[in-house]
């Protein structure tokens, strides 16, 4: 018997979607806060795995499941409606310290522990939508649709209320919604026989008006007490005195009473003079900055002179600075400090800029709205490829906070440092400019020899005779600046550099001319490791000395924007074994823990799909003397690997043109979404042509299109960087909306498909597509950074390619 | 009987259990367990023996760290911990180091009976007990009061009576005590404070561990010449070379 599909629940199954893609942004931002943002990724990508049992759960059961039908849908809602704030609070009462994770082996409990609870509310949104697709199985189209088209919404609407909301509020939020959803299936979706209304709306308004009443004040954050600002917090007579919070991270402000702050990193050894008044600002409850307190005299910020990054204004007088990212603005100070009269400032967090320029402007001495301070609300890359003007130095600080906006996507892309990058900051500098980067230091190092890399890298490619006549390196014991000068350096500039570092008790290592008996004197490493990298990196050797180093300083690209990832698998074995002797921190943490992620994710999928599979094959539907069910499974798996590759790569593609990650990210997965969801509606029409006939027409037009701006994209890019802000928006809108039209087609016309042919294994392709979903972010993560973007969207269309030769056929 | 009370079975097994485990603890088997971690902190040293130019520990530290009795300075639910080389949480976001960075980090120091020396971050005081087996006075400041409260006590409690302790900001030292022949910075700071070093005696050393509660990246140690000229090194707990071909 057919089942027919009142159009309420299309609406419930937006929300559903809505919600649990509104709910895993949320707890990406919610543990990146409590715990660390590598660990968080790791979590929710586990998390999701919850769609995958979902589908093996419905398979197993969907005789009983479809019985009962609109009682296990009221039910899964009404869990999955409690379950979101639920298990994140009961997550965060798991003691799991990520920190001690190779000390303590309790610690792989405890995280498994919050898996397993953070699975359960994805597991019963699936519930509510791979039952759907069962149920209603001759109008999967529509229902995908719908799907796509909530998370669509899903994706805007998290965006919003984190600009309106503390992030720990927003769990009552979409508690609420998902109880509404929950009240409109119950009331227009099913008729009285089938469901008792009365009891069932009852208890949604009862959960509904206990979580308006009390959910509020017991969802309260419980952040790591090894984060800075949990550390800061004990000391006596310190307070929160202000939180704001945005998508890209809840500030915190902190005052200390008692103790001054003296937040001075860098500072130089010999120094005589120390910070004044200042507050701390932490982002997501880490990254400590300050605000410092300025009353106009510069003398009273004379300690921002004893940095390695003062360096600059040592060499030459500079008229014009641009600081690309100043945060609180402590680079705007120094820049004061030496007396510049044109500074400016870039920073993508508007709240920044605000706590300065407004809440705590008196105490900033009204920094950001003295007159020689221009205000740039935006993102650096956008800003100096939009902007014509040049500048004596540009600067790109030590406490850069573009970092924050990570906590949307994996391992930090960062299209801050590529040679891309720093061809345009180089474009930016005046005849005899500086161009500026400042470094903690690592040891043994990574990041300065692989920006000596790219900065070589660039210079050589522009054709540029000398560029050993350029650099200049320096550092303390803490930090290093490398600054790229617009010309060659002089004798006179050498000398005062020279005298700059003798007064600070600051290394030499690199300018024109050094000799290795002038390096290593104040702060004293087993080996010059830096001035051999840039010696090396500038001979002929370069490529050979970028292979033979033990870490990856291969230089980033805007293909692979993945500055931070060092870690390289040959050292692997030789880290190992240091590892029983204190070798830990030299473990590149953030790529192993993908790599953990990913292992654990084709385990458990492993687990999900292969093992029903030899235990219940008869369970799941599938007749003992076939072998067809293979293709259904090839097809599934082939699909949520692919779409989520393209939809990524595509993402991070268009941050370049759209400049604001976090703009771009809600833009381009909107668009992706909403126009797969047209696609998903409109492939009905195609069900009645003949079978290889309908999936060929989506996967000719999604590799042909994928490859066009693949191939094209500088020639794309540059057209739409030319244009106004809208016309960028709207010409990246339409170029992504006929890609995801025809991403939204293949799903639903399999299934459409197997409802035909076979309809018991509908839920085990939903489980098959989830697991490949999971497994997909990860390795995309990975193969981008190891091959880039243009190889993971070819990788996409082959993988298109195989699941249409795969195409369950109505045959089967 | 006791098929018929399986509850009561299982109740004295676990009272047995809970029996045998606090007899591991008992004062005997603590040293035992403080031997073996000093064989164990010895052998690490000689693997990576590069960055101390030399191949083993000063005996006298050593000794030191077999002597303090490091489960007084540990909460007691992380005791069966306590001779683990590896930090242990000790509440308020800190952490007790662990033994082998203790002693390496005093080793460092190259301490004589009679100097002077200074610690910033009392924490669990066990640094500190180290500390005053191997010099008459240690001065230790510690800027959580409950923190320090604590560390005075265990202190009195261990027979270390003697380290003279302080709740307050360790920035600008213990000017009454000074000058010291060796400081260590346990305390995280934004940057190593300038006071502190004028407060080092020419000829001073001063030990800071650079990196997380859990992870001690690297070791920063501060000399001060005769002539007052200041130098630190940078020194890797490991043996690890950038390049390969380099050992």
């Amino acid at each position: 018997m057919k089942a027919s599909l009142p159009l309420a629940y299309l609406l419930v199954v937006s929300l559903t979607s809505a919600s649990a893609l509104a709910y895993e942004v949320l707890l990406m931002r919610l543990f990146s806060i409590v715990q660390w943002h590598h660990f968080a990724y790791m979590i929710i990508s586990l998390a999701l795995l919850g769609y995958g049992i979902s589908g093996v759960f419905i398979a197993l059961n969907r005789h009983r499941l479809k019985r009962h039908f609109p009682t296990v849908i009221v039910t899964n809602l009404l869990l999955f409606a409690i379950a979101m704030p639920a298990c994140f609070l009961l997550a965060q009462k798991v003691p799991f310290n990520p920190a001690e994770i190779l000390w303590d082996p309790r610690q792989l409990l405890y995280l498994f522990a919050i898996y397993l609870v953070l699975t359960l509310p994805f597991f019963f949104a699936a519930n509510v939508i791979g039952l759907s697709f069962y149920q209603y199985k001759e109008n999967v189209s529509f229902l995908y649709a719908a799907d796509l088209l909530g998370a669509g919404i899903g994706s805007v609407g998290i965006i919003l209320l984190l600009f309106g909301l503390f992030p720990e509020k927003i769990l009552t939020v979409l508690l609420l919604l998902v109880v509404l959803a929950a009240l409109t299936v119950s009331t227009y979706a099913f008729d009285r026989q089938q469901l008792n209304k009365t009891k069932w709306n009852s208890a949604f308004l009862v959960i509904a008006v206990i979580a308006i009443l009390f959910l509020p004040s017991l969802t309260t954050l419980q952040i790591s007490p090894y984060k800075s600002q949990s550390q800061l917090l004990t000391m006596p007579e310190t307070k929160i005195i202000d939180r704001q919070s945005s998508p890209l991270g809840l500030i915190t402000v902190v005052e200390s009473n008692k103790l001054p702050l003296r937040h001075a990193p860098g500072l130089s050894i010999t120094a005589d003079t120390e910070p004044p008044e200042q507050l701390a600002v932490f982002t997501d409850g880490d990254n400590m900055s300050a605000i410092t307190a300025f009353d106009g005299d510069p003398e009273t910020v004379s300690y921002l002179d004893q940095m390695t990054s003062a360096l600059p204004y040592h060499l030459h007088s500079l008229s014009d600075v641009l600081i690309l990212g100043a945060g609180t603005g402590s680079d705007v100070l120094q820049a004061r400090f030496h007396n510049i009269k044109q500074i400016d400032v870039v920073e993508m967090n508007a709240q920044t800029i605000n706590l300065v320029q407004d809440q705590y402007s008196e105490l900033s001495g009204h920094i950001y709205s003295s007159p020689e301070v221009n205000i740039h609300i935006t993102e650096a890359r956008g800003y100096v490829s939009t902007n014509d003007k040049n500048y004596d130095l540009v600067s790109i600080p030590l406490m850069d906070s573009f970092g924050s906006v990570a906590g949307l996507h994996s391992m930090a892309e960062n299209y801050l440092y590529t040679e891309q990058a720093i061809r345009q900051y180089l474009q930016r500098l005046n005849p005899d400019g500086f161009l500026s980067f400042t470094r903690w230091i690592k040891l043994p190092p990574r990041d300065m020899p692989k920006l000596l890399a790219m900065v070589i890298n660039v210079l050589k490619k522009d054709n540029i005779a000398k560029p050993a006549q350029q650099l200049i390196v320096i550092r303390s014991w803490q930090t290093s600046t490398l600054l790229v000068k617009n010309g060659s350096i002089t004798t006179d500039e050498i000398n005062r550099i020279k005298q700059f570092c003798q007064d600070r008790n600051f290394d030499l290592v690199y300018y024109p001319g050094i000799t290795e008996q002038e390096v290593n004197q104040f702060n004293i490493l087993q080996q010059p490791f830096l001035y051999q990298a840039a010696t090396q990196l500038l001979g002929k050797q370069q490529n050979e000395f970028i292979d033979a180093y033990k870490f990856n300083i291969t230089p980033a690209t805007d293909d692979r924007p993945y500055f931070s990832q060092f870690f390289k698998w040959q050292t692997l074995p030789e880290i190992i074994s240091l590892l029983d002797s204190g070798g830990l921190f030299l473990l590149e943490s953030g790529y192993l823990l993908l790599i953990a992620a990913l292992t654990q994710a084709i385990v458990a999928s492993f687990i999900l799909i292969v093992l029903p599979l030899w235990l219940w094959k008869n369970k799941l539907g599938i007749q003992t003397d076939t072998q067809n069910y293979k293709q259904v499974l090839v097809y599934f798996f082939c699909l949520g690997l692919a779409f989520l590759f393209i939809e990524i790569a595509f993402i991070q593609k268009f941050i370049l043109i759209l400049h604001h990650p976090l703009y771009a990210i809600t833009t381009v997965l909107c668009a992706f979404l909403l126009a797969a969801g047209a696609g998903s509606y409109f492939s009905k029409r195609l069900s009645h042509y003949a079978d290889k006939i309908i999936i060929m027409l989506p996967v000719a037009m999604i590799s042909l299109l994928s490859i066009i701006y693949s191939m094209n994209f500088e020639e794309i890019s540059s057209l739409l960087l030319s244009q106004n802000d809208i016309a960028r928006y709207l010409g990246s809108v339409l170029l992504i909306v006929p890609l995801g039209f025809f991403m939204g087609m293949p799903f639903p016309l399999a299934l459409d498909k197997l409802s035909q042919t076979m309809p018991e294994l509908i839920p085990w392709a939903w489980g098959i597509n989830g697991c490949a979903s999971v497994i997909s972010a990860i390795l995309a993560t990975l193969i981008a950074m190891q091959f880039g973007f243009n190889v993971l969207i070819m990788l996409a269309v082959v993988l298109y390619l195989i699941a249409a030769y795969h195409f369950p056929t109505s045959k089967l | 009987m006791i098929k018929k009370y399986p509850i009561y079975q299982v109740g004295m097994v676990t009272l047995m259990l809970f029996g045998l485990l606090e007899f591991s603890y008992a004062d005997d088997g603590f040293q035992q367990q403080r031997a073996v971690l000093v064989a164990e902190i010895k052998s690490d040293v000689e693997k990576s023996s590069d960055f101390l130019e030399k191949d083993q520990l000063d005996n006298r530290v050593l000794d030191a760290i077999y002597k303090v009795p490091r489960h007084e300075f540990v909460p007691v639910k992380q005791r069966r911990w306590a001779y683990k080389n590896r930090p242990l949480p000790i509440g308020y976001g800190q952490t007790i180091s662990q033994p082998a960075i203790v002693a390496i980090m005093t080793d460092l120091l190259q301490l004589e009976q009679t100097d002077r020396v200074l610690e910033i971050g009392t924490g669990s005081a066990y640094q500190a007990a180290v500390l005053a087996e191997l010099v008459d006075r240690v001065y230790s400041i510690e800027i959580v009061p409950e923190l320090a409260e604590r560390a005075a006590t265990d202190l009195q409690r261990t027979g270390y009576a003697d380290v003279n302790t302080r709740q307050g900001d360790g920035y600008y030292g213990w000017k009454e005590a000074a000058p010291f022949d060796a400081i260590i910075v346990t305390a995280a700071a934004s940057h190593i404070p300038p006071s502190l070093v004028k407060q080092l005696k020419p000829g001073g050393r001063m030990i800071i561990p650079v990196g997380g509660q859990f992870m001690v990246q690297h070791l920063v140690l501060v000399t001060k010449n005769t002539d007052d000229r200041v130098t630190t090194r940078q020194i890797l707990p490991v043996q690890f070379v950038p390049l390969t071909g380099q050992h």
